[in-house]
Parts: C-alpha cells; structure tokens; sequence
C-alpha cells in the first residue's frame, strides 16, 4: 500500500487536494480535501434580507447566476412573492446561459485537456486529440471562447452582466426587453446555435437530442463525416474505456431546473436502478463527522433550516472544509446525469443501465444537456411578451422561512433562508458539490467522489494518475462553492 | 534572482487564488475584441500556469511554485485572484495550499516577494473584499490593504522587483478589459506609478466615474427618480446607486457586449472600491437625512447639489417625470416639426 496527495488539483473551479491509497495498481481507498473556508452562511447573519441578492452570487464565480435564483427564490418563498411570467423566462435564459457556457467551459477547458498529456503519447489518437485539446495551446479553446463570449452577450441585455448581476430579484428580472431587444437576442441565440451545429456536434441539436441509446451514439459518433468535438469525445472515450471509469451506484437526486406555468422543464425527483421517485426534501440532513466543524452535542446531522456548525480547524479527525450532505441519511450523487436520469431521458438511462453513472456518462449527460437548453432557450425567448411586466414588486415579510432549490450545471443546489425583523436569523447553503465531493459521514460511508475513485488504475511511476483526473473532473466540481 | 525581460523573451504570468470565488478569472474568459488568448498574445505574456487553463496540476505544480518561491523560476507577473486568508486566529488554516499542507498566504507572500509586478485581480485580493465582509471571520485581506488601511500580507511599503506597488485591479468582479489593458501595458513596458489612482488601481478605468456615460443621465439631471427594482429612472435617490461616486467606466466600456448594472436597471454598488461589501446600509436602499441621500456625487458640494436638485426637480420635463418610476417608457422623445407639417 503507497499513499499519493494529488494537489493542487486544477482545471477543476477552486482549490482541491486528493488523497489515494494505492495497492496492486489501483486506488483502494480515496479521501476528498477541501482546503479552504470563506464563511458564508456566517456572513449572511444579520444583513437586510435583500442584501442576499448581491452577496449569494459572489459565493461562486461560475454558479453566480445559480446562487441568484437559489437566493431570490428562498427570499420569495418566506412570504409567497409571486414571480411574474416574463421574469420567470427572462430569469430561466439567465440562468441557463451560465448553466450551459459552464458545460461548455467544463468540456472544452477543464475535461478535454487531459487526453494531451504525455502519458497517452504512445496512443494512435493523441496527436489528433492533442492538437484540438490541449491546454491553452489548442484549436478548440481558440473556437470556444469567442463563442462563449458571444453567448453571455445575451446577459449584457438581459443581465447587466456576468458574473454577480442584481437583476435576479424574487418577484422577476429588474430588466424589462422591448421588441427590438428580443429579436437582438434571437440573433444572438442564433449565433449560438451555429457554433454548436457546426463545431461542437457537427449536427442538428434535434439529432443530438434524439439519440436514445448508446449503441445509437456510437453508431452517430462513427457515421459523422466531418467530426465535431463531441463525437471526437466519443471516439476517445471508447479508446480509453470512459465507460468503465469512475463507477457509482449511487442514488441520483435533482431540485428540478428552470420552472414555467407548464412545470419545470427537468423535473424535481430520484432515480436509482432504473426507477423514478419523489425526493424528500425534508430528509436532507448535513454531518460533520469528518470535516472541520463542531460536531452538535449529540453528533446528530443538522438540517439545514437550523444553524450551522461553526468552524473548528483544530478538529484532528476531520479532513475536509466540506460538510457530507445525506438524503434521508444516504450518499446521493448530483449534476447533469442526475438531471437527465430524473428527467427520464433515455440515453443517459440507457448508459447508466449498461455501465452504471460512470465519467463517459457524466459527459455524455452534459452535452446532452447542452442541446436541450439551447432549444428551450429559442422557445422560452418566443414566450416573452414584452407588454407584460417582468417584475412582481410585492414585499418580503418582515418574518419568514423559505426554501430556494435549483439546478446549476453541477447539481442541485439549496439555499434555506429564515427572516426576523426584516433581516436574515439564519442561512444555510449546500451545493452540488457538497453532495458529490462529501467526505466520510458518521457510518464510514464516503462520498460519490471517494466511491468513484475507489478501483482506479494507477499506472507505474503515475504520481497524478490520469484515471483519477479523468474521475474528478467528471463531476465538474466547484470547490468554491463547497466550502462557501 | 529577480525577473528581469529581456527584449523579445515571453513575460511568464503566474496566477494563484485563494479566497475568493473565482469570478475575476470567468469574467475574463468573457473578453471580446480581442479574445483572451490573443490578448494575451498581445502582451507577449504566456501563462506559467493558471489554476483552470493550465495542464499542470499536482506534483507539477507543486515543483513550479517551490522554484518561484526560491527564486529558481523566474515570476514576470503574479497575479493574485481572492483574498489572502489569515485565520483561524492568524494560523491562516482556513487555506491550507492543496497538496502542500502550507498556508496559502505564505506562498503569495513568498513568490511576491521575486516577482517583476504583482497584479492584485479583483477587489478581494486589493482589499479583502466580499470575502472580509460580516465579522469577517476568516481574517481576510488584501495584498496591500486590509480594506482601506494600508498594510495587508505585504505591507504598505511592498515594490515589486520593478518597482511598482501592487497594482489593483479592483472590481467584483473585474471587467475582463481592464485586466487585458494593464496587461497589455506591462508586456509593452509603459506601466509607471502614474498610470495607477490613489488606491494603486489602474486609471485607464478609474480616471472616470461610473456616472460617466449612463443611459439614465438625463434621468439624474432632472431628479426624475425610480422608485421600484427596473423602473427606468435615476436609482440615486431611492435605490441605493452610488454611481456618481464610483470610479470605473462601466457605462462606457460595455459588459458582455453591451450592459452595465445600470442598463441592468440595478444599483451601483461601487465595487472597485475598498470595504464596498460593508456599505453600512442595504445595498438598494438609499440612506437619507432629512429626505436628502447621505452619498452625494464625488466634488459636488451639498448646499449647491441641494439647490440644483430642487431647480431641476421643479424643472422636470413631463416626459421623464412620467417614465422615471415605470419600467418601460410611456413617453417618448417627439419632433415637433412633424406635427405641423
């Protein structure tokens, strides 16, 4: 048995340590460190309610507008704000242009690069994959950022900016659009469009979106005459077995994203081995067994409507500035594949039956998700009628708790709020990564994180096996909003 | 050894984070005309590494910081993203490097201290910023400052190997060009103290103020107020917008192509400022003696703004005072000519 610490481990947003126990070529055992503490939830305690809006979304740089509306909608929920149509869809292409740029950021700038490294020079593939993917030096990152760039042009109408806009509020969007600015951001989306159908996938987002089966990708990925990036991925991730890495059997969760009078379009729920459930929201519970707070009395897990533990750096039998977030006292996993499993679509569902939710079907789920926002984008700026209002000014309550669940590209993320005298008593935060990156709870049991590293193949001599990088990057983990 | 360019040779750029949320860094990739790499092209600078371009990632890096800190890796440009981290109770535990076990201030003090310009991006790492905010329980602060004083991890006397302070590009987060602009300065050699305001932020944003070029000017001349989060007018009086006080050129100098938090129809906050995250009132509520806001334009003295607002407010054409409080306008500008021809 050998002992490596992989850190700092980058292209992943924050700072990150990864500890292995290696035996007999493989990870035996895996513990997730999140080595740094901002005190949010601490911070929040005693601020006008509003005030929410402009210091939630500065908890994250990538999940910005994602710790908005988690913010807005805890606030309007402690009183019942109502959300005025327009704003709900203004509010949903806010979020869903941060939500797939961080796909697209995930894919192109953090994931990918890895198939450059030197230690798959030998492979037939690697000077293909090298010249489109590596690090900063690639043609792909040269592609993909002025089509970013262009696709928060959206937020510059529609949110002042990005990252850490104000125009997310409880009852709507400050910004109203006029006719004109709608068919501007049409245009935009349009541009969008483009760069996915003509670099990315190579092909319509409809295709993309029907393939149902991973038999039906790979015959896809295959049958491309010219070669977009996704199915350059799916070439990859067959060469290297993608498929048989970073296994979890874990129970997927999801708040459900982006709301409408018509349902949210991915619904809130469960699935595990192939079934569809109700989530329990009320069963979610916080340990601090293993991290670096002080543990209640009794050492039972907290809810998250109640206060949280406060830090204690002296802890010695914890490891990690992360909490371990459980579901009616179980690990769940979280992120687009949850999503989409929840969702019910059948290709995710279909790879997670033949391989179980592994680092090509995290991927997989993300691209898949790519398309399907960007359709729903088209139609909900179609739904906007810029006569109507797009802000609902009712007034929070002086007293309140309220509860804001949402989706940002990486999972479910909650925020639990609970209002006196007009300012915040109590706010309690856990983001997706809290879930996936968890450390050990009071059981023993590790976190997804820790689960999917557990078998990985360490070559000789690796000290930063490319195995466990392709693992963690999978879950596009943002540390900073772990250890908020 | 410090780090000295000779003509022609790449200025290596080194960027670390600690406390912060890693905004400055994804509002950058958002740069436009030109795009970040050909920016960064531009200036002749290539990345030593950054925390999410770059390949490198554990035992790699880990060899490339120990070299910089010794002195070993030549450091052109260190940029610093976050707020340095000193607590717990000064053992600055609450940042422990990744795979180092060493607190992270100590290795930004270390490196600073061989590096040719130390680039503070964003108003956490100035000032301390969002993350010092509450009872800033982490003890967070600035390079150079801990909010408004001087000091902060390397002391209000620190010059880097060229002989500059730190430079702070202060935001929440920054606009992606006024990282690109100093950039593109300090690979051509032409950034002196002069080109820095009173706080060490670059002047080419700073010399205007957010006031600058807002589409509600109008709005302000005539004290035709909005009343409500999105109303069209002048969110000064009511909505806590402090544009006429805060240093940057965000209405002349588009965000993600064409916004700014005020064609966002959403309070100034003045973030470039130091201690902007503890304004002492609720952000989007303007604090009022006696009916008159506390926080009056930059300059202006408060008998005459006084006097001003009350002539103009008498003045107010009906075509503003009727679209300030409405989020979208009722009244429009109108040629009189076409009415009697």
């Amino acid at each position: 048995m050998s002992r490596l610490i992989v850190g700092p481990f980058n292209r992943v947003e924050g700072d990150l340590e990864v500890r292995l126990d290696i035996s007999a070529g493989m990870v035996a055992d895996a513990r997730v460190v999140s080595p740094l503490y901002r005190g949010f939830e601490a911070m929040l305690v005693g601020k006008p309610a509003l005030d929410a809006l402009v210091y939630a979304p500065r908890i994250c740089g990538i999940c910005s507008v994602s710790q908005s509306v988690a913010a807005a909608r805890a606030l309007a929920a402690t009183g019942a704000v109502p959300l005025a149509a327009n704003g709900g869809l203004a509010v949903n292409l806010i979020h869903a242009v941060e939500n797939v740029a961080d796909h697209l950021t995930h894919f192109y700038l953090f994931f990918m690069p890895d198939f450059a490294r030197a230690v798959y020079a030998g492979e037939a593939w690697h000077a293909d994959a090298a010249a489109r993917f590596a690090a900063v030096k690639g043609d792909a990152a040269r592609d993909f950022l002025p089509a970013r760039a262009e696709l928060m042009n959206l937020l510059g109408i529609l949110a002042g900016k990005w990252p850490h806009t104000l125009a997310v509020q409880p009852g709507g969007s400050t910004r109203a659009v006029s006719r004109a600015e709608l068919a501007r951001l049409g245009a935009v989306l349009a541009g969008f469009r483009r760069f996915l159908e003509r670099t990315l996938f190579a092909d319509t987002l409809e295709a993309v979106a029907a393939l149902s089966t991973r038999d039906a990708l790979l015959a896809w990925a295959e049958a491309r005459a010219v070669r977009g990036d996704f199915a350059h991925y799916v070439t990859l991730s067959q060469a290297v077995g993608l498929n048989r890495l970073g296994r979890t059997d874990l129970r997927h969760m999801s708040y459900g994203a982006y709301p409408s009078a018509e349902g949210p379009l991915f619904p809130r729920g469960v699935f595990r081995h192939r079934v569809a459930g109700v989530l329990p929201v009320d069963r979610i519970t916080e340990d601090v067994s293993h991290a670096w707070y002080r543990a209640a009395p009794d050492g039972a897990p907290r809810s998250p409507r109640d206060p949280g533990a406060p830090p204690d750096a002296a802890r010695e039998d914890a490891y990690s500035w992360c909490k371990a977030p459980r579901l009616e006292g179980e690990v769940a996993e979280v992120g687009a594949l949850s999503r989409q499993l929840v969702a019910g679509h059948p290709l995710p569902r279909d790879l997670v039956a033949r391989d179980g939710a592994t680092v090509e079907a995290r991927v997989v789920a993300r691209l898949l998700e790519v398309a399907l926002v960007t359709m729903a984008m088209e139609r909900w700026l179609r739904a906007i009628d810029p006569a109507a209002p797009f802000i609902d000014h009712t007034p929070l309550p002086a007293a309140g708790e309220g509860a804001g669940l949402t989706e940002a590209a990486r999972g479910s993320l909650g925020h639990w709020v609970s209002l006196q005298g007009g300012r915040i008593a109590n706010y309690q935060i856990i983001a997706p990564t809290t879930w996936n990156f968890s450390p050990r709870d009071a059981a023993g049991v590790p976190g997804p994180l820790e689960q999917a590293l557990r078998g990985a193949p360490v070559r000789e001599g690796e000290t930063e096996p490319v195995a466990v990088q392709h693992i963690v990057r999978s879950f596009d983990p943002c540390m900073v909003c772990t250890v908020h | 050894m410090t780090a000295t360019s000779e003509p022609g040779r790449p200025l290596r750029l080194l960027w670390l984070q600690s406390g912060g949320c890693g905004g400055c860094t994804l509002s950058l990739l958002g740069a436009e005309k030109p795009d970040l790499l050909t920016a960064l092209t531009a200036a002749n600078v290539e990345l030593l590494w950054h925390p999410s371009l770059s390949e490198a990632t554990g035992g790699e890096v880990r060899v490339l910081l120990e070299a910089a800190a010794a002195g070993d890796q030549p450091v052109d440009i260190l940029c610093l993203e976050g707020s340095v981290i000193n607590g717990p109770g000064g053992t600055g535990r609450f940042h422990l490097m990744a795979g180092t076990g060493k607190p992270m201030r100590d290795w930004i003090a270390a490196i600073a201290r061989r590096a040719g310009y130390v680039v503070a991006v964003g108003s956490c790492a100035a000032f301390g910023g969002v993350t010092a905010a509450g009872g800033n329980e982490v003890e967070a602060c600035g390079l150079a400052y801990d909010g408004t004083r001087a000091g902060g991890l390397l002391g209000a006397n620190f010059r880097s190997a060229k002989g500059l302070p730190v430079i702070n590009i202060a935001g929440c987060p920054i606009h992606p060009g006024w990282f690109t602009d100093t950039l593109l300065q300090i690979g051509a050699g032409t950034l002196t103290p002069g080109d820095l305001d009173e706080w060490e932020r670059p002047l080419a944003y700073t010399a205007h103020l957010v006031h600058h070029g807002c589409a509600r000017n109008e709005f302000y001349e005539f004290k035709a107020s909005a009343e409500q989060p999105g109303d069209l007018g002048c969110m000064m009086e009511n909505l806590g917008c402090k544009g006429t006080q805060a240093r940057a050129d965000c209405n002349i100098r588009p965000w993600n192509g064409g916004g700014s938090c005020l064609d966002g129809n959403y309070a100034c906050i003045n973030c470039t400022a130091p201690g902007f995250e503890e304004p002492g009132h609720a952000f989007a509520v303007t604090p009022k003696v006696a009916g008159i806001p506390i926080g009056l334009p930059t300059d202006m003295p408060k008998a005459w703004f006084v006097a001003l607002a009350s002539l103009s407010k008498a003045a107010t054409p009906k075509r503003l005072r009727d679209n300030a409080a409405r989020p979208t306008p009722v009244v429009l500008p109108h040629d009189k000519r076409k009415d009697s021809a």
